[in-house]
């Protein structure tokens, strides 16, 4: 039993860091109905930004967030303007998921030659101490990468409830003609929602480094679970991404725990295929089949 | 005259809004019958509900006798219920022809069979003889006029030999010679034996074609019988007219 | 037989002709190398072109049933002595038949959801298979990778036997998809990519159309991977399940054209050389990647449509200015 709890408590705070992906993730297709596969590319790119700016300049990994978020906000301004934004036809979403996974080719490409293929991790000298917690074992940095998730989604749905802004996202992703038609500027709130879904990564990435080593081709492990993550909770659900992913941390680390490390993965994929059957649209997501 | 088609206190809840609510009534069988009601009254959702494009919160169908628990629309079409749609719907890149045999209901096993078989291809320009648009047989859907497209759909929907066909607003968008067109061809078809389920906001049509009339308001069964009848009823006059 | 079936049937035989006297005619083992790969992209291209071409819905996780069909074919020299030169490749119809029924459950389950959705879940299986090879490790190995006895087949000709099966298996995917475009099954594909939900009220079996059309393609998938596991006698996870090969065969099909029947086959004959080029010149550095995702980039946002499709509709127009451009000097003539 304490190993399940101690599981449990892991597999929440990873959860949490895993939902602010998936926020950018699910946010993005909400708007413009594009998948971004690119996403786990961008968050590794974040983490080696994060880690050369710790290595070089002694940022703190968790300061360097405020430096790295800003940067790929930028980052995914510009690859919307210029890759997303291009393509037009009912193939639009298909080819987006197909435009971004050569993206994220791209990105694992240039990280290789400048970074190698070596495992990199951001050291702070605070990355392996741990607290006691009632008996458990709780990590320092596993904590903080946790408030910064929660802190982080916490701005982004003030943002998309208390903002003119983010009515215009919300309208768009309800009802993209009738907002179009209410004078909303469709083509800002795609570009600018798809450097918000990048900035979210971005701040996951830049404290992804602490958590885990990653090289460039990380950025598939971490992809595959973002994209069952948004598809279980609810494609365009940022409610349903924060479930999902905190559902999938706890899932693989009990799993992990009570019968192997190695079917962890498997697991989730299992439970992702079991609420399928029963409700093919996630747990958050509209019916499919309506007209 | 037996009813082909029961709704039993159907409902239907998106969100906060109530779309259907104890929905009541029947179409007997060969009858052209008329869904009418103001805007918003709930005749599309009932539409969905009845056709299984939607799932009912409460209520129940009951077609040619046996009540349907979960409709689905691939069955209910082959027990002989389809419909059309309010915006036409046509299988675009395809012809006219292939178009009207992809409605064919076959067995599993014709499906490694030639895709077009010359005797379905000869009833399929019969059909289309019909409704005046043999001489597009070969063309591709998608370059249609609009009143062509829901000409072919009717077409299509006729292929499968249905018992019951639901047309959700035939005449919507239609210039005043097809609107004619589209009439004669449902008293054809129903003088033949079909029987029609029909939402319309022509009124003029529906007294002359349809008998009963069913009015819809705010989700539920308004009034339901005659045209002339209805057409009188004071709750009907005051649901279209009134606040 | 109709002109249009005489010609096409003389195509298919013309290729086939050409495709069989090619490892006779060469003999530099390079070549008839790239003619292997070639041939294998072909085939997946053509067989993912099957499913998602006709029907749709694009799967991602194609290249998972490859694996499994390498990895089933690799297991089955372990357990079952499949004997060796020709006859293991005599099993590979039951290893093909048997990947693709067991994909059936969740191909199921992956079809009630919607196509960007359908997409996804694909793409997670590719993953989740991969993760498999790794983890069932007193099946395959895990990382430390799977070894196929060595083939006995002559050394100086020994790509060519390789070659030949793959050249089948492409015909028998070519010979598939004909079949299927002229058949109803083919007119029920194309009615659900069209509108699905208008096929379902027009009673249409849909989920059992997409299943036999998924059945089929991974049935050819997996086969094309046996003969590829056979060919390079190791597979280890990365490469078996390799989502670049994935890309790579997607890409293919969308540079040929999508629900044509030689688009996916072009595609591959002008990609793969492209491909081994950039491998060559690049492979040693990381460059190799950025080169490929160039490549992509440029074919999905250049040419979405594909080859074959804006030929088509080039000579569509052309043909189209000639009978308007005739009209008009008619006209003229008859105002002069």
């Amino acid at each position: 039993m304490h190993n399940v709890i101690q599981a449990v408590i892991l597999g929440v705070l990873i959860g949490g860091v895993y939902a602010l992906m998936a926020s950018g993730l699910t946010l993005v297709f909400g708007i413009m109905k594009v998948i971004n596969v690119a996403q786990g590319a961008l968050v590794i790119l974040a983490a080696y930004l994060s880690y050369a700016l710790f290595t070089h300049l002694h940022v703190d990994p968790f300061l360097s967030i405020l430096v790295v978020t800003p940067a790929m906000f930028v980052l995914g301004v510009l690859v919307q303007v210029v890759f997303v934004r291009t393509l037009r036809g009912p193939d639009a979403s298909e080819l987006s998921l197909l435009v971004t996974w050569a993206l994220a080719l791209g990105i694992e490409g240039v990280l290789s030659v400048i970074f190698k293929t070596t495992f990199r991790a951001t050291n702070p000298s605070y990355a392996n101490r741990s607290w006691d917690v009632l008996g458990y074992q709780v990590s320092e940095v596993r904590v903080l990468a946790f408030c910064a998730s929660a802190v982080l989604l916490l701005l982004l749905s003030v943002l998309l409830t208390r903002t003119r802004f983010g009515r215009s996202v919300r309208a768009t992703v309800q009802n993209p003609t009738a907002a179009a038609l209410l004078g909303v500027d469709e083509r800002r709130v795609s570009t600018i929602g798809f450097g918000i879904g990048v900035s979210m990564a971005a701040a996951a990435g830049a404290v992804y480094g602490v958590l885990y080593p990653f090289n460039p081709g990380s950025h598939y492990d971490l992809i595959s679970r973002l994209l069952s993550i948004v598809v279980l909770g609810g494609l365009g659900s940022l409610g349903g991404a924060v479930v999902a992913a905190l559902l999938m941390g706890v899932t693989e680390a009990v799993v992990a725990v009570e019968i192997s490390p190695t079917w962890a993965a498997f697991s989730f994929f299992v439970v992702l295929l079991v609420v399928l059957l029963v409700r093919p649209q996630g747990i958050f997501g509209l019916r499919e089949r309506t007209l | 005259m037996t009813a082909l088609l029961e709704v039993e206190s159907l409902g239907k809840r998106f969100g906060g809004v109530t779309a259907v609510d104890d929905c009541s009534f029947g179409v007997p069988e060969g009858s052209v019958t008329a869904l009418v009601g103001p805007n918003g009254s709930g005749k599309t959702t009932a539409f969905n509900l009845i056709t299984g494009y939607a799932r009912p919160d409460s209520g129940s169908v009951r077609f040619a006798g046996a009540s349907i628990r979960r409709p689905d629309p691939v069955r209910l079409a082959r027990r002989g219920l389809t419909r059309t749609f309010q915006q036409a719907r046509v299988f675009a890149d395809l012809t006219l022809v292939q178009n009207l045999v992809a409605a064919l209901q076959q067995p599993w096993w014709a499906a490694v069979r030639r895709a077009v078989r010359p005797h379905e291809r000869t009833r399929t320009l019969e059909l289309l003889e019909q409704f005046g648009l043999s001489a597009l047989a070969e063309e591709r859907a998608g370059n249609l006029s609009y009143g062509q497209k829901k000409l072919l759909e009717f077409a299509t929907v006729l292929m499968g030999e249905p018992r019951l066909v639901l047309l959700d607003e035939p005449t919507a968008g239609v210039n005043p010679v097809l609107v004619e067109q589209i009439e004669e061809r449902i008293r054809d078809l129903n003088s033949r034996g079909l029987t029609f389920l029909v939402v319309e906001h022509n009124m003029n049509l529906v007294m002359r074609l349809c008998d009963p009339v069913v009015v819809l308001d705010h989700g539920t069964k308004l009034a339901e019988g005659r045209p002339d009848d209805v057409r009188n009823d004071p709750r009907v006059l005051d649901a279209y007219l009134g606040g | 037989m109709s002109r249009a079936t005489a010609a096409s049937l003389v195509r298919g035989g013309a290729f086939a002709a050409a495709g069989i006297a090619f490892p006779f005619v060469v003999h530099a083992a390079w070549i008839v190398n790239i003619g292997v790969l070639t041939l294998m992209y072909a085939t997946l291209a053509t067989a993912w072109n099957l499913f998602s071409g006709y029907t749709g819905y694009i799967s991602l996780g194609q290249v998972a049933f490859f694996g499994l069909g390498a990895y089933t074919l690799g297991i089955s020299f372990e357990h079952f002595g499949i004997g060796s030169g020709y006859n293991p490749l005599f099993a590979l119809p039951v290893v093909g038949a048997g990947v693709a029924l067991a994909s059936l459950p969740v191909a199921w389950i992956a079809l009630r959801t919607r196509h960007m959705t359908f997409a996804i879940v694909t793409l997670t299986l590719l993953f989740v298979v991969q993760q498999l090879a790794f983890n069932l490790h007193s099946l395959t190995h895990g990382s430390s990778g799977l070894m196929l006895p060595t083939p006995t087949f002559d050394i100086a000709s020994y790509d060519r036997p390789f070659y030949l099966a793959m050249l089948a298996l492409l015909l028998a995917a070519l010979g598939l998809c004909w079949i299927v475009l002229r058949s109803k099954l083919g007119l029920m594909l194309l009615a659900i990519r069209e509108d699905e939900e208008k096929a379902r009220g027009l009673g249409v079996r849909v989920t059992g159309a997409k299943l036999v059309a998924w059945w089929l393609s991974i049935a050819i998938t997996a086969m094309a991977g046996g003969v590829w596991a056979y060919y390079l006698t190791f597979i280890y996870p990365e490469s078996a399940v390799d989502p670049l090969v994935m890309i790579g065969a997607v890409l293919m099909t969308f540079l040929g054209g999508r629900g044509t029947l030689w688009g996916p086959a072009i595609g591959a004959f002008v990609l793969v050389p492209a491909q081994q080029y950039l491998l060559t010149r690049l492979g040693a550095s990381e460059l190799y990647l950025v080169g490929y995702s160039a490549v992509f980039m440029v074919v999905l946002l250049v040419l979405p449509r594909g080859i074959l499709p804006s030929l088509r509709d080039a000579i569509e127009r052309t043909r189209e200015r000639r009978r308007t451009h005739g009209k008009r000097i008619t006209r003229r003539e008859a105002a002069a």
